[in-house]
């Protein structure tokens, strides 16, 4: 009886081992409620999802989600692995549309446009919602082109000065330029992990997006350069609205203004932030973010 | 605790064995392999460094009109048609005029090579003030004659030069009347009949419009087929089918392409024989397969990171294609086509199909001109009866190596030129 005792020690400061450890039994226990709980809309949307359901080949990945996203908002989405938030982020943008099996039903807004009207150019949509992923990704290029990307294949700048101009604004916004300026003609992967992580921040943002999405930003990086792209996506909220996926807590709390809970597919709780982590209204949402699994 | 120690040093020490053995293994194969290349290396260039050089012995010419035939030497036509070989046999008579016996005259004639009269006849037409003066000149002689002086003092027995001859020879030599000089014929002229007189170049141009038309189709078609295989086709049984069969078409004996150039290329297009055109476009359906399957592997190594990036920023898949995978793969797909073009550079069994075995004099200028290939001209060498072309073949062998490494070492630093970090 010894082991068992150490094992659930263990698994109260491991929130992973407890998952490993009852894993179905928390789901059976408590019951998905009927209806999302909380305030998933709100008056003036940015992006307004109605009854998404996503399935890869025969399984469902999300099912029947309704979410808006208000303007210059930060809406954190939180959960256990697996849950679905990387898929419904990905649907947001369309990015699922490369994934041959991907199959996306229900309504998806961007102000007034469907996203998935079949008139609408996926171009187009990408260049108003653009995307940052989990793993740093800059171009095997230089830092200007990295940047420079963008604006150049949307036909942004016309002129040199003009592409330099967007160049080093998007990189001042993402904090890199000071530490970059002088040396915008090496390779971007030459940058250190978060450096990299700000400088697909600033190439997402050199076409002025109206939406961000982030999917762990943070995951592959140290706390010094989380803390830099924390205070980065404050300073951006002003300007954008970003949706971020995050598995820390902490992040999710400092970050974002609202924050919505999936779990297997399903959307749980959405609140103020506040709200959510101080006064959870569903079961599963408490035991999530009370660490009861991970 | 201690015993699981001991077990891992145990097993520990097995390992090192292993490793031991592995390494000894490794070393030898490798150790093999050079040694083998080594012996090939110094048979080759032991047999064929003497093509390189040619004999030529030292006569003096009477630019005699009478024997020439010729009364004006500003008249193209007649400095055409003269007979400059009258000059070199009336020079070796002068020379040995103890030779009486009509036999051993003819012998004593085949002491200069039968195509050095055209380098008299260059001479005239440049100075036409030639006619009429004695000259001494350096005449090429004869590969019987060059065996014999190349040979060492014990071989010269064995060597084909008639007895009569050798005497001959052995003057000239005495009187330093024997030379070895540069042989520039051998890169500068076509196929003969006579091995003193035979040049690979006119192979060299063959092959290298060959390779032009093998390049220019094979990597873009290549590449193509690729980029569109892995990138926008669907994943269904047609394309699965299409994947098979590229595959099997690697494995496809090179004749069977020949056959098919002959049926296809020559038979129902009506294309000419034995042309470089007709080469390249045999030997790019041979090398397509190789081609794409390495173009292929090159895709599928770009990270899908890069793709998701460009996607994530609006490009297009055409943009993504073109503007990330492409010049990343790029150093792989080009290391594909190395490997494609060296084994195209080689092949001979589908050229031999298509007429590219043809003996060709004259340089070709174009890949519409009959032309042969550098291994087909060494495979026609090693088949001549006449024992300098065994020399001959070895110094092919070399121009073919020399033709490949360049061709290597462009392809590897366009590849290095291209090479990206990430
Ligand atoms: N390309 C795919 N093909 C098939 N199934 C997929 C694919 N991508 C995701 N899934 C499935 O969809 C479900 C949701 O995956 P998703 O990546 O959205 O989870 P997640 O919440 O982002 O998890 P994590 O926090 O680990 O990133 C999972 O069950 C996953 O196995
Ligand atoms: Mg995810």
């Amino acid at each position: 009886m010894e082991t068992a005792q150490n094992l659930t020690d263990t698994a109260r400061t491991i929130p992973a081992a407890r998952m490993a450890q009852e894993p179905e039994a928390m789901n059976q226990k408590i019951p998905y409620p009927e209806q999302t709980i909380g305030k998933p809309l709100c008056d003036d949307p940015k992006m307004s999802m109605r009854n998404v359901n996503v399935f890869y080949g025969d399984s469902q990945a999300i099912y029947d989600v309704s979410l808006d996203i208000g303007k210059n908002q930060v809406i954190a989405l939180i959960g256990p692995s697996g849950c679905g938030k990387s898929t419904f982020l990905r649907c947001m943008n369309r990015m699922n549309d490369t994934i041959d099996i991907c199959k996306v039903k229900g309504s998806f807004m961007l102000e007034q446009d469907n996203i998935y009207d079949p008139k609408l150019d996926v171009v187009e949509l990408r260049a108003r919602v653009g995307m940052v992923f989990q793993k740093p990704n800059p171009f095997p290029k230089s830092i200007y082109e990295n940047v420079a990307y963008g604006p150049r294949l949307h036909g942004l700048a016309n002129k040199k000065f003009e592409l330099d101009e967007i160049v080093e604004n998007s990189l001042r916004k993402a904090g890199l330029w000071d530490e970059v300026k002088d040396r915008l003609d090496q390779p971007g992967t030459g940058l250190s992990g978060g450096q990299q992580q700000r400088l697909c921040i600033a190439r997402s943002i050199a076409v002025s997006p109206e939406v961000v999405l982030m999917d762990e930003p943070c995951s592959a990086l140290d706390p010094i350069a989380t803390a830099k792209i924390e205070e980065l996506i404050d300073e951006l909220s002003s300007q954008y609205t970003i949706a971020i996926v995050t598995h820390s807590m902490q992040q999710a709390a400092r970050v974002s203004h609202r924050t919505a809970y999936f779990h297997l597919g399903r959307l749980i709780e959405v609140n103020d932030t506040n709200t959510v982590f101080t006064a959870p209204e569903h079961a599963l949402t408490e035991a999530y973010i009370t660490g009861r699994f991970g | 605790m201690s015993n699981t120690t001991e077990q891992v040093r145990k097993s520990l020490k097995a390992r090192y064995r292993s490793e031991k053995r592995f390494r000894a293994f490794g070393i030898s194969a490798v150790a093999f392999g050079l040694l083998a290349v080594v012996v090939l290396f110094t048979d080759i260039i032991s047999k064929g460094t003497s093509a390189f050089v040619e004999t030529y012995i030292q006569l003096d010419i009477h630019w005699d009109p009478a024997e020439l035939g010729i009364d004006d030497p500003t008249d193209p036509e007649q400095v055409n048609y003269a007979d400059y070989d009258a000059l070199i046999k009336a020079a070796l008579r002068e020379r040995f005029p103890d030779v009486e016996d009509r036999l051993e005259r003819r012998a004593l004639y085949q002491l200069a090579s039968s195509g050095a009269g055209f380098r008299l006849r260059d001479q005239l037409q440049e100075n036409p003030d030639l006619l009429g003066t004695i000259q001494t000149r350096w005449i090429l002689a004869d590969d019987d004659v060059d065996m014999f002086i190349k040979a060492d003092a014990e071989d010269r027995q064995n060597t084909r030069l008639p007895e009569v001859a050798r005497p001959w020879v052995e003057a000239l030599e005495r009187d330093g009347h024997t030379d070895i000089q540069w042989n520039a014929s051998f890169f500068s002229k076509g196929d003969s009949r006579e091995p003193e007189q035979a040049g690979v170049w006119a192979a060299v141009t063959g092959s290298f419009f060959t390779m032009l038309v093998t390049l220019a189709l094979a990597f873009p078609i290549g590449v193509a087929a690729a980029v569109y295989l892995e990138e926008f086709a669907p994943k269904n049984r047609y394309t699965d089918f299409i994947e098979v069969n590229i595959n099997n078409l690697a494995a496809v004996p090179s004749i069977i392409f020949g056959l098919l150039g002959l049926a296809i290329f020559i038979n129902l297009f009506g294309l000419p024989r034995s042309v470089p055109l007709v080469g390249g476009l045999v030997l790019t359906l041979m090398t397509l397969p190789t081609i794409i399957i390495s173009a292929r592997a090159a895709i599928k190594s770009v990270p899908p990171s890069i793709r998701e990036a460009a996607l994530g920023m609006g490009a297009s898949r055409m943009q993504m294609v073109m503007h990330h995978v492409l010049p990343l793969a790029m150093p792989g797909m080009l290391t594909g086509a190395i490997i494609g073009m060296a084994q195209a550079l080689g092949e001979t069994a589908p050229l031999l199909m298509i007429g590219m075995v043809a003996f060709i004099v004259d340089i070709p200028g174009g890949p519409l001109d009959a032309s042969t290939v550098l291994p087909v001209q060494i495979y026609l060498w090693a088949d001549s009866p006449e024992a300098s072309f065994v020399a001959l073949t070895s110094a092919a062998i070399m121009v073919l190596l020399a033709f490949l490494i360049s061709m290597n070492t462009l392809a590897v630093l366009l590849r290095k030129r291209l090479e990206r970090r990430w």
